[in-house]
């Protein structure tokens, strides 16, 4: 059976603890079929913890998983051959030549994809003789892609799918995650490159120390911050002392007003109502609105613990 | 929706054709060992030569070949079946190669079965291989009581194999390394093997699986007679202890 209404992932207030530590702190999640969702984090943030547990290799010390419907541990023979499961690392006999490793994965599924076709698009061609040890560090993460997808699975798992590749390789995996969408295939990958969930996610689930600390599309998380910088070319020299009582704003340089902080429709009109006020003459105004690093940063920094983001 | 290179159709093979397929690769990156296995394959070589053809050793008696080559047989069981299953399962979960195998369609049992399988075929090679050594060289053996030799074997094999699963289950590879080295040099030094084992009555069967072993080759393949009862029980309590603490323990990480 192939797409059906269960989610593709339906987490429950998941509890993971490593004796005395607690890495995932009650996380609830939910990834819609055929969408890719970015788990977003620090190293140490619990984004591993948790795919471990939507990969059945561990037992949650509280709440509950369900993968396409089945829980991953008691059910795992039964969801093994529809999950596509990439490691963070290694997982591949270090004697074994990449294309012997493939064939081998293939050979365990029913309608595997074509090996040639995989080697090809992941630029493996010319390392197929080669043993898995003898391969950088880039060849290891692509074969551990292809390994994941072989057997067509309807759900993929990717740790840091990215990491350790160059700049091509990793443009070269992007366009396949997003094909992988585009052909109904749903999506859990985990990244602490921003750029990467910003350009691949529809959904991005922020962790920080072992909890959700916001949930949306990079688009709802971006516009719930808003507008971050605000500069305004205005007469040099305005007596800010009413603007200040409402908003960060330093005149940078004569005539060259920013106002910081993360500004909402209702405040950039406080802004610009001001400067009408102190009948100013306006000649430019700019903006730069907020992208998911700055919701990123903010919300995982150690120190800053209230942002106003909330979805 | 147009069906695109990676729409979904998931499905596990046969578990006949997965199960072929692992145990072709456990012998094929077994066979690249070339070095790992010939170093296997040595001891019980020397063993063979040294304590078979000279006068290095007291033995209970003057058919040397007869005593030596069946003992070595069982050696060669237990450094295929324990040693060198123990080292190689311990370094495949510490590289994540059984987690990743765990994330596919391949099942537990599954997995087991082809490691079994695996070591079953080194076994048949390299008993046959040392046996010719061994014929070559001048020993004669009885061919009457074969079935119960073979027998005896498998359960050994089967024992030695739930242990050094177990083994690798629970303790770090290098630790598993060290312990399966050591408990193979004790077994090859007490285990009755070049000199005759300490004589601990029936619980030396029990304690000593190798001497058991030995021992039920020497009945069978020597003098053709049949495996004492007591035998037969010690090699089936190991292997029935070993292979369901294992079975309880494995893991894939």
């Amino acid at each position: 059976m192939v797409g059906g209404d269960v989610a593709a992932v339906e987490v429950r207030d998941v509890v993971v603890r490593y004796g005395d530590t607690t890495a995932v702190k009650g996380v609830s999640l939910s990834a819609q079929r055929g969408r890719v969702l970015a788990l977003l984090g620090h190293n140490g943030a619990g984004k591993t913890s948790l795919l471990q547990v939507c990969e059945g290799f561990r037992r949650p010390d509280a709440g509950t998983a369900r993968i396409l419907g089945l829980d991953p541990v008691a059910e795992h023979d039964a969801l093994m051959p529809r999950l596509g499961i990439m490691l963070q690392s290694g997982g591949v006999y270090p004697w074994a030549a990449a294309g012997e490793i493939l064939r081998l994965f293939a050979s365990f599924a029913a309608n595997p994809l074509s090996v040639d076709m995989l080697l090809d698009r992941l630029g493996l061609r010319k390392v197929e003789k080669t043993r898995f040890r003898r391969l950088s560090g880039g060849e290891q993460q692509r074969l551990s892609l292809a390994v994941a997808l072989v057997g067509r699975p309807e759900l993929v798992f990717l740790d840091e799918p990215t990491a350790g590749m160059d700049t091509e390789a990793r443009h070269t995996t992007w366009q396949l995650i997003e094909e992988l969408r585009a052909d109904g295939v749903s999506v859990l990958l985990t990244t602490h490159l921003l750029d990467e969930a910003e350009r691949l996610a529809d959904d991005v689930v922020i962790m920080r120390s072992g909890e959700v600390a916001a949930t949306g599309t990079p688009a709802e998380l971006t516009a719930a911050a808003g507008i971050d910088l605000l500069e305004v070319r205005a007469d040099p020299g305005l007596d800010l002392v009413g603007l200040r009582a409402r908003h960060e704003v330093t005149e940078k340089s004569p005539g060259e007003y920013s106002i910081t902080g993360a500004l909402d429709t209702r405040a950039l009109a406080d802004v610009l109502a001001w400067f009408a006020t102190a009948d100013a003459h306006v000649t430019a105004v700019s903006s730069r609105r907020r992208t998911l690093e700055d919701v990123y940063l903010s919300l995982t920094s150690q120190h800053s613990n209230t942002v106003g983001v909330a979805i | 929706m147009s069906a695109g290179t990676f729409a979904p159709a998931p499905g596990r093979a046969s578990m006949r054709t997965i199960i072929g397929k692992q145990i072709r690769m456990e012998l094929l990156l077994t066979a690249r060992r070339g070095e790992a296995v010939v170093l296997a394959m040595g001891v019980p070589l020397l063993v063979l030569l040294g304590a078979g053809l000279t006068h290095a050793t007291n033995l209970p008696t003057d058919d040397r070949l007869g005593f030596v080559v069946p003992g070595v047989l069982a050696l060669t069981v237990m450094s295929t079946a324990f040693t060198g299953q123990a080292i190689t399962t311990g370094y495949e979960r510490s590289y994540g190669v059984l987690k990743r195998l765990g994330a596919s369609p391949l099942t537990r049992p599954g997995l087991l079965l082809a490691k079994t399988a695996a070591v079953l075929v080194q076994i048949v090679l390299q008993v046959l291989f040392l046996g010719l050594v061994g014929f070559l060289v001048g020993w004669r053996p009885q061919f009457g009581e074969l079935l119960p030799a073979a027998g005896v074997t498998v359960l050994a094999a089967a024992g030695y194999s739930g242990l050094a699963l177990l083994l690798a289950s629970v303790l770090k590879p290098e630790t598993t390394t060290g312990a399966a080295t050591l408990i193979y040099v004790l077994m090859l030094s007490a285990g009755g093997i070049m000199f005759a084992a300490p004589d601990l009555g029936t619980a030396g069967w029990f304690l000593l699986p190798l001497a058991a072993h030995a021992q039920a080759m020497r009945d069978t393949l020597m003098n053709g007679a049949s495996v004492p009862l007591p035998i037969w029980l010690a090699l089936a309590t190991w292997a029935v202890v070993w292979l369901t603490a294992a079975a309880r323990k494995f893991r894939w990480e």
